[in-house]
């Protein structure tokens, strides 16, 4: 059984430096969660995305991970926060391509199709908290057990 | 020596301490050298060891005859910064933490202070209480230029050694006549993926390459922003003349970069080094004739 400790943390996202740090948490976490390599690697990826939103949109801010269960499923859940501009217009930066700056505007779309459940919290000048959470799917299906 | 009575006439505590400080310039250095951080340092003479503490007590004092005891910038600093920061650095490397360097030069304190009370013993309670403040002020004040020196100078090193990282990670390898090969371990960061384009578009001119191949199976994550780094990389080496392969895209980093949305269309890609190398021979019309060891296993 997974446990909460070295899942569960908050880490400053101020720097390129505290991104490397994000990364490897989340990669641990997803790792010792149970999450598999393909997995593993499109929580990281998408962590990555959005701990860089928080960074060069936001101003920086933070992430928070917990481990997260429902109906004896384990979840990893990240949520990434800043007290930046916030986004005005979701739909438009969800939208592939779209950038306000000189990016590929693949981040946030792209985030959203890598993980479960996606969600997005934003007010206009006070700031942008977005919320994600992935569930270890295990190899034996429902279909199966039954 | 500048216009100043012996004894008599009370000044401001500032002047008072810095008059002090003139007046027992030899005592308070004589004291200083049998203290550790002047005494590991100064290893060769107790002489130099005295020098050495007579130029931070002449500091001091510059500094309190320009009444600018609480200001680490102040100029009367300047001339020993870099004795404290050389003194800092061999304490450093003689295994010393930074809060054990900084209680060595809080240890510099306690023998200035007793000679000042020794010294103003006619003084009023009252005018020795303000110039023991003032002389407690300077030394917190020197201390942290010591400590800001050193820490500067950290910094410098850790900026070099990064520098050093970012280099000794981008080898480029000319794996053949008109090829060359860069494999990309670790963080591609901004200021790394910087690196990495100069090594390769120096490497393409130098070598006269044809191809180069970015192999990036030691690279952990690709985002949007690693994948942009390929590409620009990609599209400054087709420039130069010269087309880029990039080789090592483990399967989990296929499958998320194509949830991601990234489109690498414009970018040539093998799933191995080899299998990149393959391609630049073929390229390059160079043929390879596979010898086994007896004929059977041919097609
Ligand atoms: N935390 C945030 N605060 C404010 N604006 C944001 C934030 N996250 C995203 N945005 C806005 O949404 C846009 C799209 O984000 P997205 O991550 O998709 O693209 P990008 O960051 O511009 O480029 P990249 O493809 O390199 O990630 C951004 O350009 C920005 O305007
Ligand atoms: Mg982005």
């Amino acid at each position: 059984m997974p446990t909460a400790a070295g899942v569960e943390a908050r880490l400053p996202i101020r720097s390129d430096m505290d991104l490397v740090w994000v990364r490897q948490h989340v990669r641990q976490a997803a790792a010792q969660l149970g999450f598999g390599l393909v997995d593993q690697t499109k929580l990281v990826t998408a962590a990555s995305e959005l701990a860089r939103n928080t960074l060069v949109h936001g101003g920086g801010g933070l992430m928070e991970a917990s481990h997260v269960t429902t109906g004896g499923a384990d979840g990893l859940r990240l949520a990434f926060s800043d007290s930046g501009p916030g986004i005005p217009d979701l739909d438009r930066a969800l939208s592939d391509g779209y950038t306000s700056g000189g990016g590929l505007g693949m981040g946030l779309g792209g985030a959203r199709r890598l993980v479960h459940d996606f969600e997005v919290e934003s007010v206009p000048g006070s700031g942008t908290t977005v919320r994600v959470t992935s569930w270890v799917t295990r190899p034996p299906r429902q279909r199966e057990d039954v | 020596m500048p216009e100043h009575e012996a004894g008599g006439s009370l000044g401001t505590p500032t002047h008072e301490v810095r008059d002090f400080l003139r007046r027992r310039r030899e005592q308070i250095a004589q004291r200083w050298a049998d203290e550790p951080l002047f005494r590991t340092v100064f290893t060769v003479s107790r002489d130099e060891a005295v020098e050495a503490g007579k130029a931070v007590v002449d500091a001091l004092a510059q500094v309190a005859d320009a009444q600018r005891v609480e200001d680490p910038d102040a100029a009367g600093f300047s001339a020993v910064r870099e004795q404290l920061a050389r003194m800092g650095a061999a304490r450093s490397r003689a295994g010393l933490s930074a809060t054990q360097v900084a209680s060595e030069l809080a240890a510099l304190r306690p023998p200035v202070e007793n000679l000042l009370v020794a010294d103003l013993d006619q003084a009023s309670p009252e005018g020795l209480r303000e110039c023991s403040t003032t002389l407690t002020v300077l030394m917190g004040t020197l201390r942290l230029v010591a400590m800001q020196t050193a820490l500067s100078e950290v910094q410098a090193l850790t900026d070099r050694q990064r520098l050093q990282l970012l280099e000794v990670a981008t080898p480029v390898i000319k794996l053949w006549d008109g090829i060359v090969a860069v494999p990309l371990i670790g963080t591609l960061d901004s200021a790394r993926s910087q690196v990495v384009m100069e090594t390769l578009l120096n490497a393409v001119v130098e070598q006269h390459a044809r191809f180069a191949i970015l192999d990036i199976t030691g690279v952990p994550t690709v985002d949007s922003l690693v994948a942009q780094h390929l590409m620009k990389t990609v599209a400054a080496a087709r420039l130069m003349g010269a087309e880029c392969v990039v080789s090592g895209i483990r399967p989990a980093i296929a499958q998320t970069i194509v949830h991601l949305g990234l489109d690498l269309g414009t970018v040539k890609t093998r799933a191995s080094l080899a299998d990149a190398l393959g391609y630049c021979l073929h390229e390059l019309g160079t043929n390879i004739v596979h010898t086994a060891p007896d004929g059977a296993g041919r097609r």
